[in-house]
């Protein structure tokens, strides 16, 4: 950021039981990946209310990660199909407020993919640049940028 | 049969008393007089179609009669060896080499009864078939499937299929051979199978066996696919025989449910199929056997009574062991098997012991990790064995010396010396990997635990919960964890086992302690909550109009809280307000 470049600032909401633990996994095994994604926990991505996600990008993230467990490895054994939905509705409702879909993600991550979740890292580090800055609610983030 | 009733009757001036509706051939056998037969088969219905069997009965009106479909009766005096019966014999065997001169067992009777040739003329000198009926009874009367019969009549008569085609209604039992008297139908026209090295049972098997001869418990089972049985309804001559009464074909698989507080998955793994690397030739070349084919072999019970032979039944003159098949490789499966090194030199070991022949050993790395493993590579360094480092490329027949003539050539390039080499040998063992199981997958669903890369079950933790999963109280043990040998097997078996003892000894199980909760201020009785709920955890209490969470059946996983439309549920250690702070400080720069 110091060179000037745009960084994209991700957040990322992971599942407890599979993501998670493939985030731990690729951390564990030393992959490098994209330092922009911000790892909060939760214990099942059906936890993922829609408002954090609206909270995320007012809070200046240009970006927004929800992975879960595959379908049917779910821990609690359909959270993820819940997260499915929810990210369906959202995401029409973002692209209403002008928000990108490519900005909201849903992606499946087992505790074995390591290598996976470092992938979605970077691709989606890679997408978010492409874009820019999302600017919303009054361009926080470029604020504290300056 | 019998109705309790006893005969008296005496045969070659010997008394005896049997059952009524015995026949004087089962009398005779009681006596340990032997009558020759041919058509006859104990398991069968009675035929006299070859009258081989002729006895004489004194004072009768008819005095000579066959002695495998005759009953007794009483007072009834028998002469088996009377010169009339005799005579009868004589000429009936005439008759019958006359049809068959090629059957073996016609001939030794002949020979038993002093008949030299016979008189009558012979049409075909390489017949076997008596036309006893054995197989056309057999067919119908064990195996229930009618497939073939006799046709024409007289000089023409024969057993025959229907049309003479390839019968539908035939199962391809082979008991209709197995039951001819003079081998005129063999197994070969019916298979043609190869018996040594063709399966790990390394022969062909029946169809009611013992699993392996140090089976436990050691006690046979039906093999419903091979049964005659369940393919037509009918033989169930083991019931028969079994004079125990141990028999039992209705006996079916059972579902059994058992209540339990812990399971300790131990399911095990599958070895490499080494057909998926075909440039090792296992399955074209006779002489190329996975390691577990030799262990069966090497075994003290197997069917070379432990002697290590090829498939010809010579011994080996040089055997080479390739390690590291379907592990260690980029195209099958990345990890270390682990086993395969210590296995592959007990094998050397075995060999040198066992055989004149020279040893070779394929390896990348010796991996010889355990207590005493090293010093006994050392051992096998010392013994002879030829050890060189490098992956075998190809197992091939294709000679290009007349040294190699006739010889499995294992092509591999000799890493220490830096060069390609062609190792004739007679026999190789594919030291084959350790795979997870074939429903490791469905194990993992079902008990809703997760699988690494590999597809071994995923432990909890790799160094502190190294037989937890993420399924509070199932544990793991052995091989469907990772490949390992028997004494770490057995090392977490025992830890396992202490788990699930623990968390029973306790006699109290903690709850999580990330449940959701309800706030019956906030609440509006929306129920929205109550049917997303995956656990049936929350229910509606109608006189106060709030929904409400039972915490014994609550798993927290929180798919309630982020439902809820006035934030009355919350999570604990997770609830909204935690996240929303989480967040705030997370992209703060």
């Amino acid at each position: 950021m110091s060179n000037g470049a745009f960084e994209p600032r991700l957040i990322g909401f992971l599942c407890n039981w599979c993501s998670y633990t493939g985030a731990d996994l690729a951390g564990t095994a030393r992959m490098v990946y994209a330092p922009s994604m911000r790892i909060i926990r939760v214990m099942c991505s059906g936890r993922v209310d829609p408002q954090f996600v609206l909270k995320a990008f007012s809070e200046g993230a240009d970006g927004v990660l929800i992975s879960g467990c595959h379908p049917g490895d779910c821990h609690y054994q359909e959270g993820n199909y819940k997260a499915l939905r929810r990210h369906r509705l959202l995401t029409k409702m973002l692209e209403q407020f002008g928000i990108e879909k490519e900005r909201f993600r849903l992606e499946w991550v087992s505790a074995a993919e390591g290598v996976k979740f470092q992938h979605i890292c970077n691709e989606f580090t890679e997408q978010i640049r492409k874009l820019g800055p999302l600017n919303w609610n009054g361009g926080k983030h470029e604020q504290s940028e300056a | 049969m019998s109705n309790g009733k006893k005969i008296n009757l005496t045969i070659n001036n010997k008394k005896i008393k049997v059952d009524e509706g015995t026949t004087i051939l089962q009398a005779a056998e009681q006596l340990d007089i032997k009558i020759p037969t041919l058509c006859y088969h104990p398991l069968l219905e009675p035929y006299a179609s070859c009258r081989i069997c002729m006895v004489e009965v004194k004072g009768d009106t008819c005095d000579l009669f066959p002695a495998c479909n005759t009953k007794v009766r009483e007072g009834m005096v028998v002469e088996t060896d009377s010169e009339r019966a005799l005579k009868a014999r004589k000429l009936n065997i005439e008759m019958i080499m006359a049809r068959a001169p090629a059957a073996e067992k016609v001939q030794e009777i002949a020979k038993e009864l002093g008949v030299k040739k016979t008189r009558f003329e012979i049409t075909d000198p390489e017949e076997k078939c008596i036309l006893c009926g054995i197989c056309v009874r057999t067919c119908e009367e064990i195996v229930g499937a009618n497939a073939i019969s006799f046709s024409e009549r007289g000089k023409e008569r024969k057993v025959y299929t229907p049309f003479g085609e390839p019968s539908e209604a035939c199962i391809g039992c082979a008991a209709c051979a197995f039951f001819c008297p003079t081998e005129a139908i063999t197994c070969e026209d019916l298979h043609g199978r190869k018996v040594i090295h063709s399966e790990l049972m390394l022969g062909p098997s029946t169809a009611i066996r013992v699993p392996i001869r140090q089976a436990v418990p050691m006690v046979p089972f039906i093999d419903e696919e091979a049964c005659i049985h369940f393919k037509t309804g009918e033989c169930k001559i083991c019931e028969r025989v079994c004079e125990k009464e141990a028999v039992n074909h209705e006996m079916e698989d059972q579902e059994v449910e058992i209540e339990v507080g812990s399971v300790i998955l131990a399911s095990g793994f599958k070895p490499f199929d080494p057909k998926r690397i075909p440039a090792y030739g296992y399955g074209r070349f006779d002489n190329v056997i996975t390691a577990l084919e030799f262990e069966k072999l090497v075994n003290a019970s197997s069917p070379t009574d432990g002697k290590i032979l090829l498939a010809n039944g010579e011994e080996p003159k040089a055997v080479g062991i390739v390690h590291c098949v379907g592990s260690r490789d980029k195209k099958y499966n990345e990890y270390c098997s682990r086993v395969c090194c210590m296995y592959s030199l007990k094998f050397a070991h075995l060999l040198k012991e066992k055989t004149e022949a020279d040893i070779y050993d394929f390896y990348i790395d010796m991996r010889c990790f355990g207590k005493g493993y090293e010093e006994f590579y050392h051992r096998l360094l010392e013994e002879g064995t030829r050890f060189i480092r490098g992956r075998v490329s190809e197992v091939t027949d294709m000679a290009l010396t007349e040294k190699e003539e006739g010889k499995l050539i294992i092509r591999v390039e000799d890493t220490l010396i830096g060069a390609i080499r062609r190792i004739p040998v007679d026999m190789v063992i594919l030291a084959v990997g350790l795979e997870p199981g074939l429903d490791q997958n469905e194990i993992a669903k079902i008990f809703n635990i997760s699988c690494g890369q590999d597809t071994f079950f995923l432990e909890r933790h790799p160094k502190l919960a190294p037989v937890s999963t993420f399924s509070d109280g199932i544990f793991l043990a052995g091989t469907c964890q990772s490949p390992k040998d028997i004494p770490d097997t057995v090392a977490q078996a025992g830890a396992a086992a202490s788990e699930a003892l623990a968390l029973a000894d306790k006699g109290t199980f903690e709850l999580e302690p990330i449940t959701a909760e309800i706030d019956e201020e906030l609440c509006a009785g929306c129920q929205i909550c109550v049917s997303l709920c995956p656990f049936t955890a929350i229910t509606y209490n109608k006189e106060k109009g709030v929904s409400e969470i039972n915490d014994a059946l609550c798993k927290g996983c929180g798919t309630c809280v982020s439902a809820c439309p006035c934030g009355a549920s919350q999570q604990k250690h997770f609830r909204d307000a935690q996240i929303f702070a989480e967040i705030e400080g997370i992209l703060v720069e």
